[in-house]
């Protein structure tokens, strides 16, 4: 089915991100780069969307939230880690409430470095998504990949003080 | 009773080249509201690998009745079509059309999210604002050919819109609802959704969202035909009068923003009314 790789319809999701990221995926729609000439639209609800954009790393709020917009999106779908704390958690990968890179909730199929990403990444990145959009609407069809529960990597102080051998920490 | 056959090739013909007129208009109108907005615009064809993507996708439903009125609407939004190009009552035209709308609006109503509920009440909200211009129009149909049937107005010897000019005009602004163009875009709309999201489609994912997009392409079909009805001494005029006036709406839904459901009401309810009214009474007058 070639249609879904030249209809590629993405909603966007601002998971901790410092809005670096946001801005120039906001240019991406400037006539300059213009998406829509690729058959991308850029839509706000999850249910009409192929692909999910997610800046910023992904914190204990935003691990559930991230995980239901997923779980929203019909099948076949993918997800693109846009700019590097969405790939692996960035400058606040050692933040106290930062849990990682969003591949730590959900499966990600493309990751596009930066920060934040340059536009042109950016377009890149999302074309790159489609044409894995295109493969598993061929190979896998409707079958879902489920997102996993979100990983808590931070033990909370109880336990902590209880047993001093942090075997959960990593 | 039996159907001849040259009328049953006519619906035929009409079912299956309405969807590809609907979608090659709107994909024009993605290109030209692009163009408008110096972009590049996405290809001409792009609502046909739309339409075809989401039939490969999931269907997320949240309950039966849902897809059930997704096809009612795409129903109803056909035999209209059907009604149309066979030449039949006008006024069973309106009501099937407006069972078609319904439909829309219950499958809005059948879901718990707040948006596609507020999607619903404004698309209420905009039939009550056109249904009366679309009432003065077989009105007028009526005046003019002493008949409801639209096969009339195809044997007439002069062309409609020199009896009922004003009634065009307003009936332009009725196009506007239909096709989803700024300053009506309130229910649902392709551009610049953020407002209330998708609206009454908020809900609809995958095959049935197809569904209500090949609704819309018999929509757009059919008020194409509907303006062209106003030249139907010679369809060659009547297709450009009506490919016109769909230029003229997409130039009007860029200049325009998106105004508020009181503005609307009251904007049809005096002006656009108003028009129609006009042109009833001097045809009345007139006679």
């Amino acid at each position: 089915m070639p249609a879904i790789s030249k209809s590629p319809w993405v909603v966007h999701f601002n998971c901790n991100s410092c809005n670096g990221c946001d801005i120039e995926f906001l240019a991406c729609l400037t006539p300059l780069y213009d998406v829509e000439r690729l058959g991308i639209l850029h839509v706000g609800n999850p249910k009409h969307a192929d692909v999910l954009v997610v800046t910023g790393s992904v914190n204990h709020r935003t691990a559930r939230v991230l995980k239901n917009v997923y779980d929203m999106m019909p099948s076949p779908k993918v997800v693109v880690a846009m700019g590097v704390c969405s790939s692996s958690g960035g400058i606040f990968a050692e933040g106290y409430n930062v849990l990682g890179g969003i591949d730590k909730v959900i499966p990600v199929d493309v990751f596009v470095p930066g920060c934040p990403a340059r536009p042109e990444a950016m377009l890149d990145g999302i074309l790159k998504a489609a044409a894995i959009l295109d493969r598993k609407a061929r190979e896998t069809g409707l079958a879902t990949v489920p997102a996993a529960k979100p990983v808590i990597t931070v033990v909370p102080p109880a336990a902590e003080a209880a047993a001093p051998a942090p075997a959960a920490a990593t | 009773m039996t159907i001849p056959w040259d009328k049953m090739a006519i619906g035929a013909a009409a079912l299956l080249c309405a969807p590809l007129l609907g979608a090659l208009l709107q994909g024009l109108d993605r290109k030209l509201t692009a163009r408008i907005q110096g972009r590049q615009g996405p290809p001409v064809v792009q609502p046909f690998y739309d339409f075809f993507k989401l039939l490969g996708k999931e269907q997320l439903l949240l309950n039966r009745m849902q897809v059930l009125y997704a096809w009612l609407h795409l129903a109803f939004m056909a035999i209209t079509l059907m009604l149309l190009v066979l030449g039949q009552d006008s006024l069973m035209l309106l009501f099937v059309l407006a069972f078609s709308t319904l439909s829309l609006v219950l499958g809005g109503m059948c879901v718990r999210s707040p948006y596609s509920r507020i999607g619903s009440q404004r698309e209420i909200l905009l039939m009550v604002a056109y249904e009366p211009v679309l009432i003065l129009m077989v009105v007028g149909f009526y005046l003019v050919n002493h008949s409801f049937s639209i096969a009339c107005v195809w044997q007439a010897d002069q062309p409609l819109l020199l009896r009922l000019p004003l009634l065009f005009l307003a009936l332009l602004a009725v196009a506007a609802i239909k096709l989803q163009k700024s300053p009506f875009d309130l229910a649902t709309s392709h551009h610049a959704h953020q407002e209330i999201i998708k609206g009454i489609t908020i809900e609809y994912s995958g095959p049935a969202l197809a569904v209500l997009e090949l609704a819309h392409f018999y929509e757009t079909a059919l008020v194409m035909v509907l303006l062209a009805l106003f030249w139907a001494t010679n369809w060659w005029i009547g297709a450009g009068i009506a490919l016109g006036a769909y230029l003229l709406l997409v130039i009007v839904d860029n200049a325009c923003a998106r105004l508020t459901t009181a503005w609307m009401f009251k904007f049809m309810w005096t002006v656009i009314l108003g028009l129609a009214l006009t042109n009833i009474v001097w045809l009345y007058l007139s006679k």
